[in-house]
């Protein structure tokens, strides 16, 4: 290793008898297998996420209708009319109202799986699969799945088949807004989803809390279940927690697919993303105003970030143990 | 590391791979059939971009036609899912964008220069089209699409399901509203108007007299008896004698051929389907009349061709649009009669085809006649919008008709402004 560090330290730690390199081109060399690797994904990055976030704050501030080159210098003008616009304001209460739910919800909900796999003495792999294999079905296949066979509003659809054994009437799952069913259905579809994900990630820490700890516990009178999970396992899971809590943060505020595809043409459970598409395309091809919106959207994305970051300790998990 | 190590990855083999691969890059472009210049044959490539439809064949037969083209190669994008338009409209902004396409006449793509005058190719024609369809595509004197087909819509009801309710044809919405629960039972719902409602925002605003926009460009569509009408449609929501969330939409007859629904709206398209599935237990009604002094609506809907005008290849766009929407006839006559049904917009096929003059398909070119709205191309997308968004704040949600005329208003506002200053 010392031989392709800066040739003068590296002269004087050589032991006897090491070859003779050349450090010049060692460096070099080290050099160009860094562009070459890294090179490609920065060229990528810079194409595909940087210059389209700086095309975008500059376009913000132009009137952009039907093309994304600016026409006119409007100031404020598009952040006013987005922070004005009700659709936009209330796609952030229906984020706010989807996180909410859907986090803890993944949370609790990956956790125990991980825990029920965990626990298995056979076929744990076969379920650990089954648990697992939704995460590589698409949001668009499985939404339109949810929509068109199970929450169907049809007598034949699933649920409805289901209900109707028990005398309920059909229930039109995404059609009506009161009672709001439609979230049952975008949770579900979801929750189905992602929780396999996580819950390899809880799998993954579970693994690596020692077992000494829970035979200290037992020693110290501890009982298993509640209180062992209480004050042994979940504690020891607090950066992975932390971490699945701040991915699906994450997640959540990228809501789309199963938006886009199971409530079409709705003014309601519109989450900010689906809204910024409607602005920028399909309706009314304003990119002024649709950047303005991602813009308003990146900096609180950012900000809930950095705030879930200070009050739950990301990286401080490390240091609790 | 010593993997990595400059033994293995030096300059000369960096550059020597670098210079295979870009030797392969042609060899690789001779096999890709982009639709773009370079790839074909001939040298000269358009692209054109059509919705799915969803009769069958019809995306073979337009693939066809094209194939017999001979002046260029012409890739056809048939787009599935229900987003054609945002695809269009990103695809138009791009170098990859269609050479031609098929849409409906709206005036913010002509003031934004998305589409070329076509006046030149359908001035010597226009006389044998419609002309309501030569007034919906003409815009500051010039024609700038060639209509393809028109689609009338209206309800189709199955006739024994209504005997059998002792209910008649509704003339009115209030009697559009009472079939509706008459004809409900356990397994068959009264009215289908699409999942969202929506299809029939138009006709419930032409039937009650009013229109979308006044000639002059102004708001014609907030009035009181529209506003009374969605509080009908809402009745009707309320009331559970409306199919909802159907696994298939307005435009697909599944509802009423699965016998999910007595009454569906649709458009003319899906009759040779009804027929089959149905055979004469099927009638058609207009928009029913929704106020004192309207009178029933049809729909008169369809699709045009268009050509981008920032192709690289308008000239050749026009020729191809040119040969086969106007010269080649038996073409026109093919996709407007042999999948589904339309009305042809040429007077002269329209006038000939024997499939249009008998039975149920004439009573659709009489309804169309009759009772039918062409498009207004200064109705755009941004208001078609904010009008299916009073149908959601109001027939679907509850919410209070004057406040979401008020809502949609200022949305109209401000895109007439923007378009007509």
């Amino acid at each position: 290793m010392s031989t392709t560090t800066s040739s003068g330290v590296a002269k004087d730690r050589a032991p006897a008898g090491t070859p003779k390199v050349k450090q010049g081109r060692g460096v070099r060399g080290r050099t160009l297998n860094f562009w070459l690797f890294t090179g490609p994904f920065l060229i990528g990055l810079a194409v595909f996420v940087y210059i389209p976030i700086g095309w975008s704050a500059y376009l913000s501030f132009f009137e952009a209708r039907y093309t994304v080159t600016p026409s006119t210098f409007v100031g404020f003008d598009n952040f006013t009319y987005m922070l004005t616009n009700e659709k936009f304001t209330d796609s952030l209460v229906t984020f706010t109202v989807f996180a909410a739910f859907i986090v803890p919800v993944t949370w609790a909900f990956s956790l125990g799986l991980a825990m029920m796999v965990n626990r298995l003495r056979f076929m744990r792999a076969f379920f650990r699969s089954v648990f697992f294999l939704p995460t590589a079905v698409s949001f668009v296949a499985a939404s339109l799945i949810w929509k068109m066979s199970i929450f169907s509003g049809v007598r034949f659809g699933l649920a409805n088949t289901v209900l109707g054994w028990f005398g309920v009437e059909n229930i039109a799952w995404l059609a009506n807004p009161n009672p709001p069913w439609y979230w049952l259905v975008i949770v579900t579809v979801r929750l189905w989803l992602q929780a396999g994900f996580y819950m390899i990630l809880f799998l993954a820490a579970l693994q690596n809390i020692p077992p000494e700890l829970y035979e200290a516990a037992a020693i110290d009178g501890a009982k298993p279940g509640w209180q062992t999970f209480w004050y042994i396992t979940l504690p020891q899971l607090r950066a992975t927690s932390t971490a699945v809590i701040l991915l699906l943060l994450v997640a959540a505020y990228q809501a789309f697919d199963e938006f886009f595809n199971l409530l079409a043409k709705t003014t309601w459970g519109r989450p900010p993303l689906v809204e910024l598409y409607y602005t920028a395309l399909g309706e009314n091809q304003d990119y002024g105003a649709g950047s303005a919106g991602a813009m308003i959207l990146t900096v609180l994305i950012c900000c809930v970030t950095l705030l879930q970051g200070k009050f739950m300790g990301f990286g401080k998990g490390e240091q609790a143990k | 590391m010593s993997a990595l190590s400059n033994s293995n990855w030096d300059r000369r083999s960096v550059l020597r791979a670098a210079a295979g691969l870009a030797a392969l890059g042609p060899l690789a472009a001779c096999g890709g059939n982009t639709g773009r210049e370079g790839g074909g044959s001939s040298g000269k490539n358009l692209t054109q971009y059509f919705h799915a439809y969803g009769e069958a064949g019809t995306e073979q037969a337009i693939k066809k036609y094209a194939a017999a083209y001979d002046g260029a190669r012409v890739t056809t994008q048939w787009i599935t899912g229900t987003n054609f338009e945002s695809k269009l409209f990103s695809a138009l902004l791009t170098k990859n964008a269609p050479d031609v396409f098929e849409f409906h006449p709206q005036i913010q793509m002509i003031k934004s220069g998305q589409v070329a005058d076509l006046s030149d190719i359908m001035e010597p024609v226009k006389d044998d089209f419609n002309p309501a369809d030569i007034a919906s595509h003409t815009i500051d004197g010039k024609i700038w699409g060639v209509r393809m087909i028109d689609d009338p819509q209206f309800f189709y009801y199955r006739k024994s399901m209504l005997e059998k309710a002792g209910v008649e044809p509704p003339t009115t919405l209030d009697e559009l509203v009472e079939a509706a629960a008459k004809l409900t039972t356990s397994k068959v719902k009264g009215v289908f108007l699409g999942n969202s409602i929506t299809p029939v925002m138009n006709p419930l605003i032409w039937s009650t007299g009013a229109n979308t926009l006044t000639d002059k460009n102004e708001i014609a569509y907030h009035t009181d008896e529209v506003a009374a009408g969605l509080k009908k449609l809402r009745t009707m929501f309320k009331s559970g004698h409306l199919l909802l969330d159907a696994p298939a939409d307005w435009w697909d007859p599944s509802a009423i051929t699965q016998g999910l629904v007595a009454i569906q709206w649709c458009g003319m398209w899906a009759m040779p389907v009804i027929q089959k599935a149905l055979g004469d237990d099927v009638g058609i009604i207009p928009f029913p009349t929704s106020a004192e002094g309207g009178k029933p609506a049809v729909t008169n809907g369809g699709w045009s061709m268009f050509v981008n005008a920032k192709s690289k290849n308008v000239d050749l766009a026009k020729e191809y649009v040119k040969w086969l929407w106007i010269d080649q006839k038996k073409y026109q006559e093919d996709w407007s009669l042999s999948y589904g049904f339309h009305i042809p917009p040429r007077t002269s096929l329209a006038e000939s085809a024997t499939k249009l003059k008998s039975g149920l398909p004439a009573e659709g070119v009489k309804l169309f006649n009759e009772f039918g709205h062409f498009d207004n191309p200064a109705w755009t997308q941004a208001m078609i919008v904010a009008l299916e968004n009073v149908v959601a704040d109001t027939v679907r949600k509850g919410g209070n008709p004057e406040a979401a005329l008020d809502k949609a208003d200022k949305i109209v506002n401000r895109e007439l402004k923007k378009l007509f200053g």
